[in-house]
């Protein structure tokens, strides 16, 4: 079976005030229709950047992709016109975005957005789309859907802005959906709402979901693999059971001993909470021919400054970018 | 529907009382200043001695005191009874009548031409913020913003009327010309271009410069990228997404103007000599004719108060987030 998604040495650049950075450097991955795959990492790693880079939505004139395919259904996205993107675009790959606050257009109302887009892919009436994007709002279990599709959004809670936007990129049952830190603005009960109604109705459309998150919690329960990005490279792959049980990358074990525990006391089950020290180096840094995350790493020695390093396979689809990957 | 109407009719009711204010100050600033419709009509009649002037008093009750008279002007006022003006020996509410159609003809259509064009450049120069026509609304808007009208209607004038005769110097339309509606109505259109242009000039430029401001605030939020992510088209996202949003500050600012361009327009049709209440009101101030001044003065708020009900009757259109609210 081939791969629904195929990144393969995907370079994308930004042109910022003090040159041109490599937000990211050298990705490659690959993904199956109807799976779900996360993208871990904290905040300036690249994985928005991975994101809008597959969607064709790179900050105008800033960013580019250098270099490298995204092979979309045996379709290179880095070579196709603008007009097919936007054919793809919400149709065969949507997204759903980080602020459900100020995601929708506040002077329409939320079946007007659901329905454009039904309209614009479908080809759907007017009226057909009314009622599909209806529907759509009762597959996203908001209430009464036939009398708030005429609600506009300020009249609803971030927690149903955020499942009509899951409704406007599920319309046209994509075949991988995107979620850029879905529930990052949201209360943590109407986060385990989200992440379960993503789940269900990923199923349900055998859509592929590609998570990105810094909640491990999500990663553990939503997703089949991950993927740990540091400085817009990859820092580690592989099946979520695996890279958590036993992380071949200290970025992974750093990120990995961060999660808080519920238990009150300090025992076996729950160590101390550790934090990975230092920050993100900055994007003047990226690119350079050395593992970046040394300034950070505890087993740091002279080849991690000097040279980046390689990608080590080990059994069950897991892979680090490590000098010391055996070792960890 | 309600809580769209609710806020209306309060809107309205504050109208009304503001209308009754404008009144009330009008007639105590006229009151103040010296001279009265006395003096006028001893003027028009050569000059009398204080007897006559004094008859003259009592006749059209001035020598009543000054709030009886007041309370008696808003009264009659409120019943559209402005007074009779000595000068033109008229009704002044038949006086105004006449003038009001063209300064609304001429004000109106500098409006609508300053709101189309400034939102259409505007628009443009923020897609292409670093074009030639980006460049261009930057250095219309300070142009148009920095002339003063009358100067601007004046080189028009030379330019398109004496050097170039293309369009007529003065006046709002030819007596010469004779048929039917549709030939007079090319007539006058002829006549209203340069007026038009050169009052819609500082307007144009004021709005055309917000306009491509708060486009581009809005280009770069949140629910663009959605509109993007949609796979819309550009000038989908431009013109339905984009364009509603960033129209709410130029409405308000347009609202805010309606005085400036009544003012303005005061300016434009004496040089141009457009038959507008403008005129009216520049002759009757000359004249003292305190009744048709102070009827001028009425039927500007009143356009003014109107002009801001309609224009928060749109913004209640255009954002549904102001629905609802007082």
């Amino acid at each position: 079976m081939t791969a629904l998604l195929k990144v393969e040495n995907l370079r994308i650049e930004l042109t910022t005030r003090d040159g041109v950075a490599p937000v990211i450097d050298d990705l490659s991955f690959e993904m199956n229709a109807g799976e779900t795959m996360s993208f871990v990492g904290e905040s300036g790693c690249g994985k928005s950047m991975t994101a809008l880079g597959i969607m064709g939505l790179l900050p105008e004139k800033v960013g580019r992709v250098a270099s490298g395919t995204i092979l979309f259904d045996g379709e290179d996205l880095t070579r196709v016109s603008d007009a097919r993107m936007r054919e793809i675009r919400g149709n065969d790959i949507s997204m759903i975005f980080q602020e459900p606050m100020t995601s929708l257009n506040p002077v329409y109302t939320v079946g007007e957005q659901i329905a454009e887009v039904l309209r614009r892919h479908q080809g759907l009436g007017q009226r057909a789309a009314w009622e599909k994007a209806i529907a759509l709002l009762d597959a996203v279990r908001i209430p009464n859907p036939r009398s708030r599709v005429a609600d506009y959004p300020h009249q609803m809670s971030g927690g149903q802005r955020q499942r009509v936007m899951i409704a406007i990129a599920l319309a046209c049952e994509p075949k991988i959906l995107i979620a850029d830190e879905p529930t990052t603005a949201l209360d943590v009960t109407v986060q385990a709402q989200i992440f379960d109604l993503l789940r269900d109705l990923g199923r349900e459309t055998g859509t592929a979901i590609i998570l990105i998150t810094h909640d491990m919690g999500a990663v553990a329960e939503m997703a089949e693999r991950m993927i740990v990005m540091y400085a817009g490279r990859k820092a580690e792959e592989g099946p979520v059971d695996q890279v958590i049980n036993h992380p071949r990358h200290p970025y992974t074990k750093g990120l990995i001993s961060c999660v808080p525990h519920l238990m009150a006391n300090l025992s076996e089950e729950r160590p101390e909470l550790t934090e990975v020290g230092g920050i993100v180096p900055g994007l003047r840094e990226f690119g350079r021919d050395a593992c970046l995350f040394a300034s950070r790493c505890d087993m740091v020695n002279d080849k991690c400054r000097n040279a980046r390093p390689p990608e080590v396979a080990f059994k069950g689809n897991q892979a680090s970018a490590c000098w010391f990957a055996e070792k960890v | 529907m309600m809580n769209f109407i609710t806020p209306l009719l309060q809107r309205t009711l504050y109208a009304v009382l503001l209308l009754i204010a404008v009144l009330v100050l009008n007639f105590s600033m006229m009151h103040l200043a010296p001279g009265d419709v006395a003096d006028t009509i001893s003027q028009s009649m050569g000059g009398a001695d204080a007897e006559t002037m004094d008859q003259i008093r009592r006749d059209y009750g001035l020598d009543q005191p000054f709030f009886i008279q007041l309370a008696k002007y808003v009264g009659n006022v409120l019943t559209f009874d402005l007074g009779y003006s000595f000068f033109y020996n008229q009704p002044v509410t038949t006086l105004i009548a006449e003038k009001l159609p063209a300064t609304l003809l001429l004000v109106i259509t500098s409006q609508l031409l300053a709101l189309v064009v400034g939102v259409l450049l505007g628009v443009y120069s923020a897609r292409n913020p670093n074009g030639i026509a980006s460049h261009f609304v930057t250095f219309f808007a300070l142009f148009g913003y920095a002339a003063p009208v009358f100067w601007t209607g004046i080189l028009l004038l030379i330019a398109f009327s004496l050097k170039i005769p293309l369009f007529p110097v003065a006046g709002m339309s030819d007596v010469t010309i004779s048929g039917g509606f549709f030939a007079k109505a090319l007539d006058i259109a002829r006549h209203m271009v340069l007026p038009v242009i050169t009052l819609s000039s500082i307007f144009l430029a004021l709005y055309s410069r917000l306009c491509r401001a708060s486009m581009m605030e809005v280009l770069g939020s949140d629910y663009i990228r959605t509109a993007k992510a949609k796979g819309l088209s550009e000038r989908e996202i431009v013109m339905k997404h984009a364009l509603k949003n960033s129209l709410s500050p130029v409405v308000t600012l347009a609202g805010l103007q309606f005085s400036a361009v009544i003012s303005g327009a005061v300016l434009v049709e004496t040089v141009f000599s457009w038959p507008g209440l403008g005129t009216l009101a520049l002759q009757s101030i000359l004249a003292r004719d305190t009744p048709t001044i102070l009827g001028i003065l009425f039927f500007s708020a009143l356009v003014v108060i109107v002009g801001n009900l309609l224009t928060d009757l749109v913004l209640r259109l255009i954002d549904p987030r102001l629905r609802g609210k007082t």
